[in-house]
C-alpha cells in the first residue's frame, strides 16, 4: 500500500510540470491580453502595467520566475484583480466549492445507491426500469438546463426556495445547486451500483450466506453491498475531482462564489497567474482523489490490495 | 416470504429518501423576500454585473466599479438626481473665471472622511497627482487632461506637480487652472477618477503610487461618500452602510446597500424575479416585450448616452474607397434592426454622438436607401460582373450582437448581393484583433464618459488609441482641436456638426443606433430618475411602499 502511495505521487511530479508548461505555453500564445480593455490603454500605461507585472521579461524568464514562486507555495498577484493574490482567491473560493462537491457527492451516493440496489434487487420489474429510465435522464440533462429549470419551479413558480447564491445560515439556499450538480453523478452512481450488485448477487459467496439462513437483509447488506460497491467507489475518486473542476457551471447559474467560477472568468479575463493557479490546483486534486480511491477500492477488495502488494 | 420482506424494505427504503426530501422542500414553504422585507429594514438589493476588479477610484475602469464607489466616496460636484446639471458635493460653491479657465472651488466645512478627519483642499491635490503620476498607470488619467499641464505631467515630459493646474489655497479652497475654457469641466467631477481619496491610508498600506494595496479592503477603506463599506465577499456581494460623518446624512435614507456580482444574466434575472433584488442590470433581448407586458411597471427603457456602431477597418483594400462604405450603411435598415431585432426602442442613429436633444443635436442624417446604395457600389466599380470580394463581421460572443450582425448579413445580401462571414470570438481576442486591426468590419459600442460630444468626437482623432479604424483626416483633426479652444458653446457645437458631417461622410464608422438602458426597477425604489448617464446618486433614494 505504501508503495502505491509513493509510486503515484512520484508520478504526480511530471504530470504537474507537464500541466503547468502547456497551460503557460497556451495561455500566453492565446489571443489578447490581460491589459486590453474597451477603452484602449495608452502604450505609456501598457508598458507601466508591463513592468509592474513582470509582463516585459522574456518568456522563458517569466516561467522559470513563475516555478521558483510556485516552489515557495506563491502563486503570484492576480492580474484582474489588483490587490488580491491567487493564494488568497483560491482559499475564498475553495471552502464553497468543496462544501458544493461534498453534498453533492453525498447526495449522489445517497440516491443513487439506493435506486442501483433496488433496481438490481428487483431486476427486469418496474422498480428496475423506472430508475434506470430516471437514470438515463438524469445522465443526459445538463445541469446548465436543469439548473434554471429547477431554479424556475421552486424559486419563481411555487417560491418555496432561494434561487441563487450559498447562503451560511440558510440551507435551503443550498438545495438546489446540490441537486442540481449531484443529480448526473447519481445517475451514474444508480447505474454503477446497479451494475455492480448484479454481479456479485451471482456470486458463490452470497449462495452460501442464503445457504447458510442470514435474513435477505443480513445478505444484501453487510455482503453483497460490500462487494457490489466496488465499481461505485472507484467511479468517486475522479467523480468528486470532476465534481470540483466542473462545479463552475451550476456557480455561475446559482452565482455561488465559487472556486469555479474564479477559474472560468480567469480564463476570458486573461488573468495569466489566475488561471495557470487554479490548473495546478485542480490537476493536484484530481491526483489525490484518483489516489484515494485507489487506496479506498484496495482497502474494500482484497484481490486489488494482493495485485499492488505483489 | 424473504420476497415480499425485501419487496416491502426496499419501497420503503425508497419511501424514506422521498419523504425526507420534501419534507426539506416543504419546509422551506413561502418565505417573505428580502425585498418584501426591505420597507422594514431599509435595505437596497442592486444586482451589479461583474464582480469589481478592485475599488481604488485611480484604478478601475468599469461601470460595476462605479455604482459601488459612488456610495463611498464624492466628488467637489454631485450630479443632480434628475439629470439637470450639478449639484454642491464637498464643494459648497465655486466660481468659474470670465474665460471659463479658472476654477475656484470652497469646500464644506462639514465634508468628512469616514474617520472624522475632514476633507481639504489638499485631499485634492494630492489625490489628482497620484492618478496624473506616469508610476500609477492610472487608464483614467486622461480624464484629467483639461488640466493646465496635466498631460505633460502623466506623459513623463515634465517632474514637477506644482506646474499642473491645481492648487490648494488653504484648507478650504481649490483653484483649477484649465488649458482651455472647458464648458463640460463640471461633469468631469463627477467621474470617480477624480474623486479624493484618504492619503493617511493610502500611505498605511503602500506609497502614493502602488496599486492594488489592501487600503480599499472592509475595515481599510476610508472614504467620504454617503456610505462606508462593511463587507466583501469576493465574487457574492458588497455590503456598504451609512456614513455617520457624510454631510449630507439627513438626506440619506436607505440604511444599507447590497451590490451582488453576477456574470451570469439569466441567474440575475431569476434573483430578480424571486424578489432578491430591487434593480435587474439588464434584461435579456429576447424577454424585453414579454416583460414589457407582464411587468409593465418594472421594465425601464430610458434613453442613455451611447452608440453602438460598426468600425470599419478602412486599411483593407476592399475597404478604402469611401463610396463603398457609404454603400454598406444606405444599405442597413436601422428602423429595422431597432424594431425587429434589439427591440429596446433604441434610436436609429443619424450621427455617432447621440442626439441630445438639451444640448448638442447633430444635424447629419443617415438614409436607409438601397437604390443609392447599388449606384453608389457601381461607381465604386462593383456590379453583377465583378463582384465585390467576401468580408467578414466580427464581434464578440453576445446574442444580441449576433442577431444584429445577422440581420445585416442578411440586408448586404439582399440589397448589394454581397457575402458577409460572421466571426464570433470572445471578449479578449475581439479586442486583440481590433487593436491589430485584423478585422474588416467589427462591431463596437461607446458610451460617453461626461455629457458632451467631446467624449465621442475625440476618440476618432488621427492615430487616438481607440479610433481603431485606421481612418485620419486633419480637417477632422483641426475642427476637434478648434472646439477645444472655443469660448462659446455654440461654436463649439459648431465644430463638432462639422466634425460629425466628416464622420458620416466618409464613414470610418457606421452609426447602426443610439442606446438605450434597458433593465428591471421595484416600484418600492423611490427618487430614482432617468439620466443619460445612468447614474443615481444613493443619498436621493429612499425605500417606500
Amino acid at each position: 500500500m505504501v508503495g502505491l502511495i509513493f509510486n503515484r505521487l512520484l508520478v504526480a511530479i511530471p504530470v504537474l510540470l507537464a500541466v503547468i508548461t502547456i497551460t503557460f505555453l497556451m495561455i500566453h500564445s492565446a489571443p489578447g491580453g490581460p491589459f486590453d480593455y474597451d477603452r484602449v490603454v495608452s502604450s505609456e500605461v501598457m508598458q507601466q502595467l508591463n513592468q509592474k507585472y513582470n509582463l516585459d521579461a522574456p518568456l522563458y524568464e517569466q516561467y522559470f520566475d513563475y516555478l521558483s514562486n510556485l516552489l515557495r507555495g506563491d502563486l503570484g498577484p492576480s492580474f484582474r484583480y489588483p490587490g488580491r493574490t491567487v493564494n488568497e482567491m483560491i482559499f475564498s473560493g475553495l471552502p464553497i466549492t468543496f462544501e458544493l462537491a461534498l453534498y453533492s457527492i453525498a447526495f449522489a451516493i445517497l440516491l443513487g445507491i439506493c435506486f442501483g440496489s433496488m433496481a438490481a434487487l428487483k431486476r427486469n420489474t418496474w422498480l428496475d426500469y423506472l430508475p434506470m429510465t430516471i437514470s438515463m435522464a438524469g445522465i443526459c440533462i445538463p445541469s446548465i438546463v436543469l439548473g434554471p429549470l429547477l431554479s424556475l419551479v421552486f424559486g419563481i413558480w411555487l417560491g418555496w426556495l432561494p434561487v441563487s447564491g450559498w447562503i451560511d445560515g440558510i440551507p435551503e439556499s443550498k438545495i438546489l445547486p446540490v441537486i442540481t450538480l449531484g443529480t448526473a453523478y447519481a445517475a451514474y452512481c444508480a447505474r454503477l451500483s446497479r451494475g455492480g450488485m448484479l454481479e456479485v448477487l451471482g456470486q458463490d459467496y452470497i449462495r452460501t450466506a442464503r445457504a447458510k439462513g442470514l435474513s435477505e437483509f443480513r445478505v444484501v447488506v453487510f455482503h453483497a453491498l460490500r462487494g457490489g460497491l466496488i465499481p461505485v467507489v472507484s467511479f468517486l475518486g475522479p467523480a468528486i475531482a470532476g465534481l470540483l473542476a466542473g462545479s463552475f457551471v451550476v456557480e455561475t447559474i446559482f452565482n455561488i462564489p465559487g472556486l469555479g467560477r474564479f477559474y472560468v472568468q480567469a480564463a476570458f479575463n486573461r488573468d495569466y497567474t489566475m488561471i495557470l493557479g487554479t490548473t495546478i490546483f485542480f490537476s493536484f486534486l484530481i491526483i489525490i482523489f484518483n489516489l484515494l480511491a485507489d487506496i479506498v477500492g484496495a482497502a474494500m477488495d482484497p484481490r486489488v490490495r494482493e495485485d499492488n502488494s505483489k | 416470504m424473504k420476497n415480499l420482506k425485501l419487496k416491502i424494505f426496499s419501497i420503503s427504503r425508497t419511501l424514506v429518501v422521498f419523504l425526507l426530501f420534501n419534507i426539506l422542500i416543504l419546509s422551506c414553504g413561502q418565505r417573505s423576500t428580502p425585498v418584501e422585507d426591505s420597507i422594514q429594514d431599509q435595505v437596497l438589493y442592486l444586482g451589479n454585473g461583474t464582480e469589481p476588479q478592485d475599488l481604488d477610484p485611480h484604478i478601475v475602469t468599469g461601470v460595476p466599479e462605479h455604482k459601488v464607489l459612488l456610495s463611498l466616496l464624492e466628488g467637489l460636484v454631485v450630479s443632480h438626481p434628475e439629470g439637470k446639471g450639478y449639484l454642491p458635493g464637498v464643494a459648497k460653491k465655486w466660481e468659474i473665471s470670465d474665460d471659463g479657465k479658472e476654477y475656484l472651488f470652497y469646500l464644506n466645512e462639514n465634508a468628512k472622511w469616514s474617520n472624522g478627519a475632514r476633507v481639504t483642499a489638499e485631499d485634492f491635490v494630492y489625490s489628482w497627482k497620484r492618478i496624473l503620476l506616469p508610476t500609477t498607470a492610472a487608464q483614467y488619467a486622461y480624464m484629467l487632461y483639461v488640466l493646465e499641464n496635466a498631460e505633460d505631467f502623466n506623459k513623463g515630459k515634465i517632474q514637477d506637480f506644482s506646474k499642473v493646474g491645481v492648487k490648494a489655497i488653504n484648507d478650504s479652497t481649490l483653484k483649477v487652472t484649465l488649458r482651455n475654457s472647458t464648458p463640460y469641466f463640471l461633469s468631469l467631477l463627477v467621474h470617480y477618477s477624480t474623486w479624493p481619496v484618504y492619503k493617511p491610508i493610502i500611505e498605511k498600506f503602500g506609497e502614493i503610487d502602488s496599486r492594488g494595496t489592501e487600503w480599499t479592503r472592509p475595515g481599510n477603506f476610508i472614504g467620504n461618500g454617503p456610505y462606508v463599506l462593511e463587507e466583501w465577499k469576493l465574487n457574492d456581494v458588497i455590503i456598504v452602510k451609512k456614513n455617520p460623518y457624510y454631510w449630507d446624512k439627513d438626506t440619506v435614507s436607505i440604511k444599507e446597500i447590497r451590490f451582488f456580482a453576477s456574470d451570469n444574466e439569466t441567474s440575475e434575472d431569476l434573483r430578480y424575479r424571486s424578489g432578491m433584488l430591487h434593480y435587474l442590470n439588464t434584461i435579456k433581448v429576447t424577454k424585453i416585450q414579454s416583460y414589457k407586458e407582464s411587468y409593465p411597471k418594472q421594465t425601464r427603457i430610458e434613453p442613455y448616452y451611447g452608440t453602438y456602431y460598426y468600425r470599419i477597418n478602412v486599411t483593407k483594400d476592399e475597404l478604402k474607397d469611401k463610396k463603398v462604405r457609404q454603400a454598406l450603411s444606405h444599405a442597413i435598415n436601422r428602423k429595422e434592426i431597432v424594431e425587429k431585432v434589439s427591440r429596446g426602442e433604441q434610436i436609429p442613429a443619424f450621427s455617432f454622438t447621440p442626439p441630445d436633444p438639451v444640448n448638442f443635436y447633430p444635424s447629419t442624417q443617415i438614409e436607409f436607401n438601397p437604390k443609392k446604395a447599388r449606384k453608389l457600389f457601381k461607381e465604386a466599380g462593383f456590379s453583377e460582373s465583378k463582384k465585390f470580394p467576401k468580408i467578414e463581421i466580427l464581434y464578440n460572443t453576445s446574442e444580441g450582437h449576433q442577431k444584429i450582425a445577422e440581420a445585416i448579413q442578411a440586408m448586404w445580401k439582399e440589397n448589394l448581393n454581397i457575402d458577409v462571414e460572421l466571426v464570433n470570438v470572445d471578449w479578449k481576442t475581439y479586442l486583440d484583433r481590433q487593436k491589430n486591426l485584423d478585422f474588416y468590419i467589427s462591431r463596437a459600442g461607446w458610451i460617453g464618459d461626461y455629457p458632451d460630444p467631446n467624449s465621442f468626437l475625440d476618440m476618432m482623432l488621427s492615430g487616438g488609441g481607440n479610433n481603431q479604424t485606421g481612418w485620419s483626416n486633419l480637417e477632422y483633426d483641426n475642427l476637434i482641436r478648434k472646439a477645444a479652444e472655443a469660448t462659446s458653446t455654440e461654436e463649439r457645437y459648431k465644430y463638432f456638426d462639422k466634425a460629425e458631417h466628416i464622420l458620416i461622410d466618409e464613414l470610418p464608422l457606421i452609426p447602426i443606433y443610439t442606446y438605450t438602458r434597458v433593465y428591471m426597477l421595484h416600484p418600492y425604489v423611490k427618487g430614482w430618475h432617468p439620466t443619460i448617464l445612468d447614474t443615481h446618486p444613493y443619498q436621493f433614494l429612499s425605500l417606500e411602499p
